[in-house]
């Protein structure tokens, strides 16, 4: 579905340096009950987020008022597990629409970008100095600029590339996704399902 | 010559209707399974597009990731689960999708159902919304999880765009101990390379331990590929391949299949062909498996201590809060701890030889007190065989209850939950926090580790009760 054209983004960054962080966290499949995408963003990091009573956890980064903004900062393997895009949906409904981290798991990447959320892929050292940045200062921001595919941390300068196909890059900035580019193949598809053996 | 190529090039560039330049593949799908919970957003956005469902006859759907298993027979209670359900019913009505819903002779875990029926082939491309698709890759199929955006591409345009994976070999050479099963094989493997160590990759499993290894054992092998990154995992098609479809309902017959079978020989990787990963493991190494931790690579062989952090590859944080959660400390065995809960099933370990080896170990005992076991078949089918090899008897006999079929207690979105702080061995995936409801804690292991603890009430070795 169309969603916002992503181009440049800067943004204070909500860090969370932990590794490993899976779908069942960003979304535990009781939430995944609806038949329509809304209101995913509530219930984004909910057992992390809320006791059982429904009442905020004050340790928890989301509910702590110092840390805000649409990056969020994820440790290594940010997205493993399951292939439910309902996870992508809660990053996006909640108001990111920047992820960073070290390393992604493949499948919550590619929803990511299929939504019009993007993933960004860092050096652990990068990684590390934005932590540490957000620790200094929770107000340090990020500015992420897709044309040139590099991201900044603006408090010291450092920047790194990051890599993207250009192809995705062309859908995000335009805000296009694949399924235009595929209506637009129908007749190479027709002619190649027919010759499938089976 | 042409250059020599893995069995997943060729599978794969079979599939590719167009290489976008600096960009995905355009690829083909053969088949496509859908179930209540990923779909129903799919097909709400592919009408709000104005367009339909391509070929509707390549896509099958099943309902089991919210369905009750017990009392299948009345209205499904849970409101937002009834509607899920009446989604997909509709859904594939209005579309001409054949549907196997709560009930239905066939109804079953999607990966159990697909198989089971012949629908899976070898050489196949198959997705579904759900990220252990990988389970058919045992047959020699490229298979693997999508999420909704893609469901949507593959029902308006039978393909998707992916980026082809990198590849990745993981040979066992030798022969299994007793009591070591293919859950344990794969549990070993990620505990070795980790729950990240092979994303950004499509697993080939090759060696000697593979190639003796039954269909279902293959099936439960390839199904945790995802656990350690990978999008999927798979192994040559062989003659025990062919041997397991032939004649079942869906796959062809006659000369068609004769037909497919010539080509389905041919696909073997050829010698030289190159990986850009290649793991080695020797199945002496292996002994039974049990997970301590909150993601599948923290495991280790059962009769094991709890590593230091410095052993694992998780970060020290990370693996710190991991065992918090678990109320587990570092040098603790695990043989001897207790447990609450057994839960048998799910598309890992949910089919009949599953069950067979479960009852191997509860014949002539009795289930522990302490102990609440679900046994889950992973489709109607199994549950028929489960009666009518007389397993049945003997579960029954040592108190065990049979549920009706369904994810159940996999993904705990039906009323099948753990209960917060309990633990868990369980016969399924995924031992992430809350996994198998909120506060639940998990341990994974093989259906021979969960019909001891089943039976003992704690963590018990299966080789002891096996003599
Ligand atoms: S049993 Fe678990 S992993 Fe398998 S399809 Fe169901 S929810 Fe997914």
């Amino acid at each position: 579905m169309a969603y916002d054209k992503f181009h440049m983004l800067t943004s204070s960054v909500v860090p969370m340096p932990i590794e490993n962080v899976d779908t069942d966290q960003i979304i535990p499949a009781r939430f995944l009950k609806a038949v329509e995408r809304k209101g995913f963003g509530d219930n984004l990091f909910r057992d992390w987020r809320y006791n059982r009573d429904g009442s905020p956890k004050a340790d928890f980064v989301l509910n702590n008022p110092l840390y805000k903004g649409k990056i969020l900062a994820g440790g290594k393997n940010f997205g493993c597990g399951s292939s439910r895009e309902h996870a992508a949906w809660s990053v996006y409904d909640y108001g990111f629409r920047c992820v960073v981290s070290s390393f992604f798991a493949d499948i919550f990447k590619n929803n990511c970008m299929n939504i019009g959320v993007l993933p960004v892929t860092v050096t652990p050292e990068f990684l590390d100095q934005i932590f540490s940045e957000i620790e200094k200062n929770p107000e340090t921001e990020l500015t992420v600029d897709l044309p040139n595919q590099e991201i900044t941390l603006n408090a010291t300068g450092q920047k790194e590339s990051f890599d993207i196909s250009d192809y995705k890059k062309n859908n995000l900035l335009n805000g296009y996704d694949d399924i235009d580019y595929l209506n637009a193949m129908k007749s190479d598809i027709e002619e190649f399902a027919s010759s499938r053996p089976f | 010559m042409s250059a020599a190529l893995t069995l997943f090039d060729k599978v794969w560039d079979a599939h590719v209707v167009k290489s976008i330049e600096n960009g995905p593949d355009i690829l083909f799908i053969d088949r496509h399974f859908i179930h209540e919970v990923t779909s129903p957003v799919a097909f709400l956005n592919m009408e709000k597009r104005g367009m339909h469902v391509m070929y509707p006859n390549r896509t099958f759907a099943t309902a089991d990731h919210n369905t009750p298993t017990i009392n299948q027979h009345l209205p499904v209670e849970d409101e937002l689960s009834a509607t899920q359900l009446k989604a997909l019913e509709s859904n594939s009505a209005k579309n001409g999708i054949s549907h196997w819903g709560l009930g239905h002779k066939k109804n079953g875990i999607v990966h159990v159902v697909g198989p089971e029926n012949g629908i899976t082939l070898p050489a196949m491309t198959i997705v579904c919304g759900d990220s252990h698709t990988s389970t058919h890759g045992a047959f020699g199929a490229i298979a693997f999880g999508i999420g909704t955006s893609e469901v949507e591409m593959v029902l308006t345009s039978q393909c998707i765009m992916q980026n082809k994976p990198k590849k990745m070999r993981i040979e066992i050479n030798g022969t299994l101990s007793d009591a070591v099963l293919p859950k344990d094989v794969i549990l070993y493997v990620i505990s070795k390379i980790s729950a990240s160590g092979g994303t950004g990759h499509f697993v080939e499993y090759a060696g000697e331990v593979f190639e003796n290894m039954s269909m279902e054992g293959r099936m439960t092998v390839c199904n945790m590929s995802i656990e350690m990154g990978a999008r999927g995992g798979m192994v040559a098609p062989d003659s025990k391949a062919i041997n397991y479809l032939e004649g079942r309902e869906f796959a062809p017959k006659g000369d068609d299949w004769n037909e497919l079978v010539t080509y389905w020989q041919t696909l073997k990787t050829d010698e030289g062909a190159e990986y850009d990963t290649v793991h080695v493991f020797d199945a002496a190494d292996i002994e039974p498996m049990i997970t301590y931790g909150t993601n599948p690579g923290l495991g280790i062989g059962i009769s094991k201590q709890i590593p230091d952090p410095t052993d694992v590859l998780d970060g020290k944080a990370s693996y710190e809060k991991s065992l918090d959660y678990m109320g587990f400390g570092v040098g603790q065995n695990m043989i001897g701890k207790h447990v609450d809960y057994v839960f048998m099933g799910s598309c890992t370990n949910g089919r009949i030889e599953d069950f067979r080896q479960f009852a191997k170990i509860v014949k002539g005992k009795k289930k522990a007190d302490n102990v609440t076991a679900w046994l889950v078949p992973g489709s109607r089918q199994v549950e028929a065989k489960i009666k009518e090899e007389g397993i049945m008897d003997i579960l029954t006999t040592a108190g065990f209850e049979l549920r009706q079929p369904g994810c159940s207690a996999c993904l705990a979105m039906n009323d099948d939950k753990i209960p917060e702080g309990k633990y868990a061995v369980s016969t399924s995936n995924r031992n992430f926090e809350g996994r198998q409801g909120p506060g639940a804690r998990t341990m994974l292991a093989s259906p021979l580790v969960a019909a001891a603890a089943a039976v003992t009430g704690k963590i018990t070795d299966p080789r002891e009760l096996l003599n």
